[in-house]
């Protein structure tokens, strides 16, 4: 079985986010970049499918700049086979459609049996990329999934929703599945992975490899964003202490009641 | 601008945030005529008139039994007909589970363009202009489709007001959609979650524990004042990931993201990861030893103490009050 991981470098969670002065980008240059944490659990998920059946191959890929070459090695140093990245310059901010478009290409150039992906990436949080692959290569997907069981040609996948409640799935490889955190334990980089990661193949790859002519993409995007602010202030809240604990839980709720009006 | 709302049901019922998606239809399409619902699944044509008054003429309905469980591919093909029988250039939906998983496939297959989890949004020209929360709401986007024949965008539920304004007459239209023959995707079954608690996504009122918590018994208490208010409860990720409660009710950025009218915070320092997915709630509460959790700086009001103490005086005051 072949799996293709397809890996987005996000800010670190802990990172500062600066807006430029203009307000029209973030500010990138102090940010530290990891691996978006859900793919953490694709990757791993995508190791463990792979040592249960034996035999197989887990390419880690991203469409990215240069700096995600670092993040695929990392993904290689826990088990990855082989690296790809597609990549090409002066296409950051390119909308979510046009990266799955991009992407599909590669997938079907690379043809797996699987995909797996991150629900979503914790810069934009759209939830957009793995989905709209599944749709442009008409392969069924099950996004947000928490239980992943393979079965030939087949797998049953465990989807989360609300309420604590469970869509349970049986589909068609090839497939698209977006993992979530329960999913699995993400394993750490062993220093013998560390070492051997660096004589992994790591190919690098345009997008007019596989056929597509990013700039067009680029020149018609579908979305785009317009620039940021920072959130509105909050006034300073009233903060109780040194007080009875009774007393102070009296002075909240009437606060609750009768300023903020929501109880 | 012809405008179609996708109204998210589980069981025949619509979603409690369904009519905010609703209303916000009704503003970006102008007129009764223009806005259209698409309600899909099993037993759901009664739905159809809840949606009375709140600004559509018409109300698509897709009622079969290939439809009645949640699946991409044939919901897809659902709203796709609903779509081109109602002409829609712009498609309302919840940033709820299951539109996130449906529209973003709907937007590929229209070579549309998309937003997400928007907490503001309008028409400029053909195209919409929205404002959503990134990098974990550190900072605020604005966002705009561009180039697209179709547009889709997802509202932060319990943000935009529902609003029965007694206009539009939701007059029912049966769709008949096949659902697709060559489907590689089965649905066998949706399990129903422990708790019959409102999910944390919609949920009015939150009252949630960390890792303080100490065990996952201790939830109890939280439990008991959750019951007093009807609020949700929900956790940190240092409480699941100590056991103490389960993946589903995490709140933050691999759990979450909640926005609750009050959200009541015992235990919880407040880590970035966790304020992300928290801090567009109305009103928050935090409960805490340390005076210097950074918990206590998003807060309105704080109590610095003892969680133990605190939360079941909470419960008692609660109940007293709302008993009057």
């Amino acid at each position: 079985m072949k799996i293709l991981v397809l890996l987005k470098q996000t800010p670190d969670t802990e990172s500062k986010i600066q807006i430029s002065a203009d307000g029209s980008k973030i500010e990138t240059a102090a940010l530290k970049y990891i691996i978006n944490p859900y793919d953490e659990f694709a990757i791993e998920e995508a190791l463990k499918i792979k040592e249960k059946a034996g035999s197989g191959e887990v390419v880690i890929a991203s469409f990215a700049g240069d700096s995600a070459k670092e993040l695929i090695v990392k993904g290689l140093a826990m088990g990855g086979d082989r690296g790809l990245l597609v990549s090409a310059d002066g296409l950051d901010g390119l909308d979510s459609l046009s990266v799955a478009k991009i992407l599909a290409a590669a997938v079907k150039a690379e043809n797996p049996d699987l995909v797996l992906v991150g629900k979503q990436a914790i810069d934009d949080d759209n939830m957009h990329v793995g989905v709209m692959l599944a749709e442009l290569l008409k392969w069924p997907h099950v996004n947000v999934v928490t239980k992943l069981t393979l079965n030939g040609k087949t797998a049953v996948a465990e989807r989360e929703v609300e309420g604590g409640q469970v869509e349970v799935y049986e589909l068609e490889l090839p497939a698209v599945i977006g993992a979530q955190k329960a999913l699995n334990t993400p394993r750490y980089a062993s220093l013998p992975g560390i070492m051997k990661a660096k004589k992994k193949p790591l190919d690098t790859k345009k997008p007019s490899d596989y056929g597509v002519d990013a700039a067009a993409l680029k020149a018609a995007p579908k979305a785009v964003v317009r620039g940021f602010t920072p959130p509105p202030e909050k006034p300073a809240g009233k903060v109780f202490k040194g007080e009875d604990v009774a007393v102070m839980v009296d002075k909240v709720v009437k606060l609750l009641r009768e300023e903020a009006k929501v109880i | 601008m012809k405008v179609l709302v996708f109204v998210e049901q589980r069981g025949g019922k619509s979603k409690s945030s369904a009519l905010e998606a609703l209303s916000v239809g009704a503003r970006l399409a102008g007129s009764t005529a223009d806005l259209a619902a698409v309600v899909v699944g099993k037993g759901v044509e009664g739905i159809a008139g809840s949606l009375k008054g709140y600004g559509a003429d018409t109300v698509y309905v897709v009622d079969q039994a290939a439809f009645d469980l949640y699946n991409p591919v044939a919901y897809a093909a659902a709203v796709e007909a609903a779509i081109k029988a109602h002409g829609a250039k712009v498609v309302v939906g919840l940033a709820a589970p299951m539109t996130r998983d449906l529209f973003p496939r709907l937007a590929a297959r229209f070579d549309g363009g998309i937003l997400t989890d928007v907490t503001a949004v309008e028409l400029a020209g053909s195209n919409l202009q929205g404002v959503k929360p990134m990098y974990a709401g550190k900072v605020l986007a604005k966002v705009e489709t561009q180039n697209a024949p179709v547009q889709f965008v997802s509202v932060r539920p319990n943000t935009f007001k529902a609003e029965n304004k007694g206009t539009g007459n939701a007059a029912l239209s049966k769709l008949d959609v096949a659902a697709p023959a060559d489907s590689r995707i089965k649905t066998l079954e949706v399990r129903k979650g422990a708790s019959e608690r409102p999910d944390l996504t919609e949920a009015p009122l939150i009252v949630s524990g960390g890792r303080a918590m100490g065990s996952s018994d201790n939830f109890k208490i939280l439990n008991e004042l959750a019951d007093v208010i009807h609020a949700t409860v929900g956790a940190s990720r240092a409480a699941v990931d100590s056991g103490y409660a389960s993946h589903d009710m995490q709140v933050g950025q691999t759990g979450k993201t909640v926005n609750p009218n009050v959200y009541i915070a015992c235990g919880i320092s407040g880590s970035i990861q966790h304020m992300a997915g928290m801090r567009t709630s109305k009103v928050i509460v935090a409960v805490n030893t340390d005076p210097e959790a950074p918990i206590f700086k998003v807060a309105n009001y704080g109590i610095v103490a003892d969680l133990f103490q605190a939360v079941p005086v909470f419960t008692q005051k609660f109940k007293a009050l709302l008993e009057k």
